[in-house]
């Protein structure tokens, strides 16, 4: 049977996670992708083009704009018949949908899956990545999400998928869009960036976080992260914390200002390429995980790093 | 109008388990097991929406051991009025847990049922997305903050870029995310008073779900670790590494 994965989108652009997605889907069946929007044309176009992607579902209409669940989730429940396996990306909008499909269904949902063993055979890291577990699933349909830094990304073009539309389910009277604050940057998305730094309750305030770490992300091209500490206290948006209950990211490299190194910040990124801590207190749990420790002052170590790059 | 909040008991999240030697699953015997975090922060949230008036009584709920029992008078003690405790000792996935609270939301009628977005132990992030399917209710997941008037829960919730805020007619499920509040430190007489509220024991059976689990654990193993690093003197030596060693710069 086929495998359906369910596209991260804003209407206008495929959104990356949907490509590592596709790759822990070929590794299961043929690759459909379902693009349930409103206007999203072009992201149904684009997703055609990714290569690996056999098909291209699309699924316009007013009810899909927003990605609501209560719309989502009986879209996806409609196409759920013809697919073994059901898969979104891990990220804030797959897991709010992923579970509704899944109970709509009567199957158990698989979350934030990092290999693929067999067609039912999974593993997905429990206890804030302290263990891998290795699940067997024997409902019909699996439902997954998948966390994208376990799986490549697939190639946005090569591919050249035919693009069949499907009737959007009706609006849900229950759930209402009012309104959202997305902040604009330039920068990478933390989730696919190569370089992060990312900042903790050292910094202090926000005015220190942007006025010390921004010059050095502006230096590597790299987005800046946070840990819970730091976005609890206001110095960064809730968007960049990095760890257990916030974003999983491995990039490249990872440098951690100021972090301590709780086990639920290492959860998030210990599977960074490399990583470098800054800390002033040697003894810091950070310096663990880290392949380049400097035990110093960040308030002098990153404006120096920044001028010797 | 009720308010229901399911809490869990996990391994405290200071905690650091280990994987069982033979791989069949954590060494949790004799760790501390508290009010998973993000339980603690529902309750809270509940208890302030009865403090403001919108709810009339609060309702903790907790599947498993019998141990809950803790967890739900650390409940009844940052402010819940009564507990249900679903004794069973069986192991219970999200789905299972979701229709045992089904079973609950059809009998109490909540105005509002507040989760946590997510167990720290098995990290599902599940269950309130499976109830508000089974219920056929609206939902709201990673709140951080809720408001309530005119039949309606306006709720912001944190999503990958910024925040998002939807109106939800009531009833509706909300899961909790860091941000929503902090929850209180409970007092003694608290913890005293809470001694004294009703405490219910209901089973799987009785409230007709099957609670069997649709995954199996085939088993359990350490992550892969990283390989010891080193320090580094100063700024240069560290620049010199990420050029010429790691290549990464
Ligand atoms: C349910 C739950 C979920 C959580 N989820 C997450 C999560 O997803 N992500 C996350 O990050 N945390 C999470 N946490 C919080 C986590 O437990 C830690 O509290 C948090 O990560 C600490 O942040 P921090 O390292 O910035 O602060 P601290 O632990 O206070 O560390 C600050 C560090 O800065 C160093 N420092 C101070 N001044 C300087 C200086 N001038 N120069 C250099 N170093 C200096 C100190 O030595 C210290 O190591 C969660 C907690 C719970 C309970
Ligand atoms: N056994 C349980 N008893 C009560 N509530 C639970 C239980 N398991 C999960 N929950 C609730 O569901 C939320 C999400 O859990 P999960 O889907 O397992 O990550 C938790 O924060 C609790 O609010």
């Amino acid at each position: 049977m086929a495998v359906l994965v369910i596209a991260e989108h804003d209407n206008n652009t495929l959104k990356a996670a949907t490509l590592n997605v596709v790759t822990a889907a070929s590794k299961l069946g043929e690759v459909h992708v379902l693009v349930a929007g409103h206007n999203a044309a072009a992201v149904a176009q684009q997703a055609s083009q990714v290569a690996g992607v056999a098909k291209v579902i699309h699924a316009d209409g007013a009810s899909l704009a927003h990605g609501l669940a209560e719309a989502l989730a009986p879209q996806v429940v409609a196409l759920a018949g013809a697919y073994g396996h059901i898969l979104f990306p891990a990220t804030a909008g797959g897991k709010n949908t992923a579970p509704r499909v899944a109970a709509l269904l009567d199957v158990a949902q698989i979350s934030d899956i990092t290999a693929v063993v067999s067609a039912d055979t999974f593993e997905r890291p429990i206890y804030a990545g302290n263990a891998i577990a290795t699940v067997q699933s024997a409902d019909a349909v699996k439902v997954i999400t998948v966390r994208g830094t376990a799986f490549d990304a697939a190639a946005t073009t090569g591919g050249s998928a035919a693009v069949e539309s499907v009737a959007a389910v009706a609006e849900s009277a229950s759930s209402r869009y009012v309104g959202s604050e997305i902040a604009k940057n330039d920068r990478p998305e933390l989730t696919a960036a190569k370089i992060i730094v990312s900042g903790g309750r050292a910094l202090g305030s926000s005015d220190k976080f942007n006025e010390v770490l921004t010059p050095l992300a502006d230096k590597l091209g790299a987005a800046l992260g946070a840990s819970r500490a730091a976005v609890d206290a206001g110095y960064a948006p809730n968007d960049w914390q990095v760890g257990q209950t916030g974003k999983i990211v491995a990039p490249q490299l990872y440098i951690a200002a100021g972090i301590s190194g709780a086990i639920q910040h290492l959860a998030g990124m210990k599977d960074s390429k490399v990583i470098v801590a800054i800390n002033k207190d040697p003894e810091a749990p950070i310096f663990s995980v880290a392949d380049y420790g400097l035990e110093a002052d960040l308030f002098a170590a990153v404006p120096e790093l920044v001028k010797s790059l | 109008m009720k308010a229901l909040v399911p809490v869990k008991r996990v391994v405290d999240y200071n905690v650091k388990v280990r994987v069982k030697s033979d791989g069949t699953g954590m060494d949790i015997a004799n760790v501390k097991m508290s009010m998973n975090p993000f339980d603690e922060i529902a309750i809270e949230e509940a208890v302030r929406l009865k403090e403001k008036g919108v709810v009339t009584e609060v309702i903790a709920v907790s599947c498993g051991v019998t141990q809950c029992q803790e967890t739900l008078r650390t409940a009844m003690a940052i402010g819940a009025d009564r507990a249900i405790h679903v004794e069973t000792d069986a192991e219970l996935q999200p789905l299972a847990v979701a229709k045992l609270l089904k079973a609950l939301v059809d009998k109490e009628q909540p105005g509002l049922i507040i989760l946590g977005k997510q167990a720290i132990d098995d990290d599902c992030n599940q269950t309130g997305q499976m109830l508000a399917a089974l219920t056929n209710l609206p939902q709201a997941t990673f709140a951080s903050k809720v408001e309530v008037a005119d039949g309606r829960a306006q709720v912001t919730r944190e999503i990958d870029g910024g925040l998002e805020t939807l109106s939800l007619s009531l009833p509706a499920v909300i899961t909790t995310d860091l941000r929503l509040n902090e929850p209180r430190y409970v007092t003694l007489p608290n913890i005293m008073k809470a001694k004294k509220k009703p405490l219910d024991k209901v089973s799987p059976a009785d409230l007709g779900v099957d609670v069997t689990p649709r995954l199996k654990t085939l088993k359990v193993a350490e992550p892969a670790g990283r390989k010891a690093g080193i320090k580094v003197a100063d700024v240069a030596a560290l620049v010199d590494k990420l050029k010429n060693e790691a290549k990464v710069i």
